[in-house]
C-alpha cells in the first residue's frame, strides 16, 4: 500500500515537486498499478530461474575502436537550456 | 601481533579508471580528453540523450577480468548490469549503469605490508560501471549558485574495487592503496598520472560502533589524512558519551577535515533494477586465456629481483613499488653491477626524485650507467656522484659535463696526504681525543680533510691515510 508519505518520498527522489492536488490524485493511481502487478504474485514460479533480461541473448560487444557517433561541442551544447562558456550549467546541488 | 586498541576497521572502495582503453565503456567516444576543451568527447550515449543505446566495450570487460584475476578473485559465471537511479547533474541519464548482485568478479585478496608484517586484505568484489561527468563549481563548493558540467569523463570505464573491512590503521589503508595502484599499473590498463584516474571512498568504524563513509578522497595521502581525522572525531564523540551515527561524510582536502553530508535516514534510495539495454554476459570462460597473458606482478617481480640480482628484499620492494622504476632499475642492472645499481637507484636517486616531487622519467638510464661507471673506476667519490645526480635533476646536462664543470674528478692520493697532515696539525684536540681511545674523534679529522679537498677526496682513503699518520 502506497501512502501519501511514500508518494512524497518517490517525488523527492525524482526531484518532482508535487502539489497537494497531485498527491491526492496520484496516490490511488499508483496503488492501482501496484495492485495490477500483484496479480503476478499468483503465478506459481516454483523451480523457475529468475528472468534478468527478456532477450535470450548474451555477450553482445563492440570493439575498442572510436565510433562514428561522437558529436561536436557545439552540437552537444545546442539543446542545453542553460550553458556557460563551454559547459552545461545546472543549479548547485548538495 | 598488532594490538588494534581502538578496534579500528577500515574498508575501501576504490574507483579505478580504465584510461588505457581507446574508447569509453558503452560508446565509441575517445578517452584522450585530458588536454581538450570540455564537452568535446561526447555522443548521444554518454550525454544520455533519448533513444541512445549503450553497447559494451569488449576490451573493458577483458581489463576487468585481468584486474579480478590479479586480485585473486573468482570471475563469475553470470554477470550483468543495473541502473542505479539518482538525480545529480553529473549523471545525464538520471541513473548510472553499474553492477549490483552479479559483479564480474569477487572473493579475492591482496597482501600488503601491514602493521605487523604481511597482512591479507580481502577483496569483496570488483565491479564495472560508468564514470559520471565532471562538475566544476564556481567559487567554493558551498558558496556557488551554479554547477558547470563537463561530460568528457561521462561514460569512461570504471572498475570499483571493494575491500573487506580488514585494515586496522590509516597507514594500512595507505599501503593497500599503494599496492592496488601498483598492481593495476603493472596490468597496463591504467595510467595513474592522469587526473581523476583513481578515487577513493573510505568506510571506517571504531570500537564496534557504526561506520562513517568518507567521500571525495583523491589521493593516497588524502585517504590517510581523512582517516586520521575521522578516528579522532569518532573517539571524541564516544568520549563525550555520544554515539557515532552511520552517515556519509565529505573530505575537505584543503582543511583536512571531514564534514557530514547526510545521515542514514535521508540516505539515497537507488532503486536498482536490471539494465534492459544491455544483455547479460557469460564470460568466465575467458579467464584461463586471460590468466595466461597476465604480466609479472609486483610480488613476483620483487622475489625475482632478490634471486636474480642478489639485492636485499628492502631494495627489491622499493624498486618494484612503481612499474617505471622497476623497468629503469632492470635496464641499469643488466649493464652494471646490480647491487651497486640498487643502492644508487633506490637509496640515492629515488630520494632525490621524491624530494623534488619528480618521477623516474626525469632521469636518463644512460646517465645512471655513466655515474656508476665513474664510481666503479674510482674517478669520482660517492659525494661527487650525489652531486652529479642533483645537478642533472636541477639543471640538466650530462654527467661528464658536470664532472668537468664542478671539478669532481677524485684528487690524487698525495693531495689527500697533505690535507691529512694539515688536518692533524690544525686539530690537536681531536688528535688527543683519538689517542686517548675516543675513536669517534677520527670522524672530525676525516671531515676536515674532506673540507680541505672540497669533497673530492674519497672518505675511505682519507680515513686510511689519517690512520697511517696517527699510528
Ligand atoms: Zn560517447
Amino acid at each position: 500500500m502506497i501512502t501519501k508519505k511514500d508518494l512524497e518520498h518517490i517525488g523527492w527522489l525524482a526531484r518532482l515537486e508535487l502539489s497537494d492536488d497531485e498527491k491526492e490524485k496520484y496516490t490511488p493511481k499508483l496503488n492501482s498499478v501496484l495492485d495490477y502487478f500483484n496479480e503476478l504474485d499468483e503465478v506459481d514460479t516454483e523451480g523457475v530461474e529468475p528472468t534478468y533480461h527478456v532477450l535470450q541473448l548474451y555477450n553482445v560487444f563492440r570493439d575498442d575502436e572510436p565510433g562514428i557517433g561522437s558529436i561536436t561541442q557545439e552540437e552537444a551544447l545546442s539543446n542545453a537550456p542553460k550553458k556557460q562558456d563551454e559547459f552545461f550549467k545546472a543549479p548547485r546541488m548538495m | 601481533m598488532y594490538e588494534n586498541r581502538d578496534g579500528i576497521m577500515i574498508g575501501l572502495e576504490v574507483h579505478v579508471q580504465l584510461n588505457r582503453l581507446k574508447t569509453k565503456v558503452f560508446c565509441g567516444c575517445t578517452t584522450d580528453y585530458h588536454n581538450d576543451p570540455p564537452n568535446s568527447h561526447v555522443c548521444p550515449v554518454c550525454l544520455g540523450l533519448p533513444g541512445a543505446l549503450p553497447v559494451i566495450n569488449k576490451k573493458a570487460v577483458e581489463a576487468a577480468i585481468k584486474v579480478g584475476l590479479a586480485l585473486n578473485c573468482r570471475v563469475e559465471e553470470h554477470t550483468q548490469f543495473y541502473r542505479k537511479n539518482y538525480y545529480y547533474p553529473d549523471l545525464p541519464k538520471g541513473f548510472q549503469i553499474t553492477q549490483y548482485d552479479f559483479p564480474i568478479s569477487s572473493g579475492g585478496y591482496i597482501i600488503i605490508e601491514g602493521e605487523d608484517g604481511e597482512h591479507r586484505v580481502g577483496i569483496t568484489r570488483a565491479h564495472m560501471e560508468e564514470d559520471p561527468g565532471r562538475l566544476v563549481h564556481e567559487g567554493t563548493i558551498d558558496k556557488s549558485k551554479y554547477t558547470l558540467i563537463d561530460y568528457n569523463r561521462s561514460g569512461m570505464a570504471l572498475l570499483e574495487i571493494v575491500s573487506d573491512p580488514d585494515m586496522r590503521s590509516p597507514k594500512e589503508a595507505r599501503r593497500y592503496l599503494d599496492k592496488l595502484r601498483n598492481i593495476v599499473e603493472y596490468l597496463d590498463i591504467f595510467d595513474g598520472d592522469l587526473e581523476g584516474a583513481l578515487r577513493v571512498d573510505a568506510n571506517i568504524s571504531i570500537m564496534g560502533g557504526q561506520r562513517a563513509e568518507i567521500k571525495n578522497i583523491s589521493s593516497h595521502k588524502g585517504a590517510e589524512k581523512a582517516l586520521l581525522f575521522e578516528i579522532v572525531r569518532q573517539k571524541n564523540v564516544i568520549r563525550r558519551g555520544g554515539i557515532v551515527v552511520q552517515e556519509t561524510r565529505h573530505f575537505d582536502e584543503a582543511r583536512e577535515i571531514t564534514l557530514s553530508m547526510r545521515s542514514k535516514e535521508e540516505a539515497h534510495d537507488y532503486r536498482y533494477f536490471p539494465e534492459p539495454d544491455l544483455v547479460p554476459l557469460k564470460i568466465s570462460g575467458w579467464a584461463p586465456a586471460i590468466k595466461a597473458t597476465l604480466p609479472e606482478l609486483p610480488d613476483a617481480r620483487r622475489m625475482r629481483f632478490v634471486e636474480e640480482y642478489g639485492i636485499t628484499d628492502d631494495h627489491a620492494r622499493a624498486l618494484t613499488s612503481e612499474l617505471k622504476l622497476a623497468i629503469f632499475y632492470e635496464d641499469v642492472a643488466e649493464k652494471a653491477d646490480p647491487r651497486t645499481a640498487a643502492v644508487w637507484v633506490c637509496d640515492v636517486l629515488k630520494g632525490e626524485l621524491n624530494y623534488r616531487d619528480m618521477t623516474i622519467e626525469a632521469f636518463k638510464k644512460e646517465h645512471m650507467l655513466s655515474i656508476i661507471e665513474l664510481l666503479v673506476s674510482k674517478k669520482i667519490t660517492e659525494d661527487g656522484a650525489v652531486e652529479i645526480i642533483r645537478a642533472l635533476l636541477d639543471k640538466g646536462g650530462s654527467p661528464e659535463e658536470i664532472v668537468k664543470e664542478k671539478s669532481l674528478l677524485k684528487v690524487e692520493g698525495d693531495i689527500v696526504s697533505i690535507a691529512a697532515a694539515e688536518a692533524i696539525k690544525e686539530n690537536p684536540g681531536a688528535v688527543a681525543d683519538y689517542n686517548s681511545g675516543k675513536e669517534k674523534a677520527l670522524n672530525s679529522l676525516v671531515g676536515a680533510v674532506m673540507k680541505k679537498t672540497k669533497g673530492r677526496a674519497d672518505a675511505r682513503t682519507a680515513r686510511e691515510i689519517l690512520l697511517g699518520k696517527l699510528r
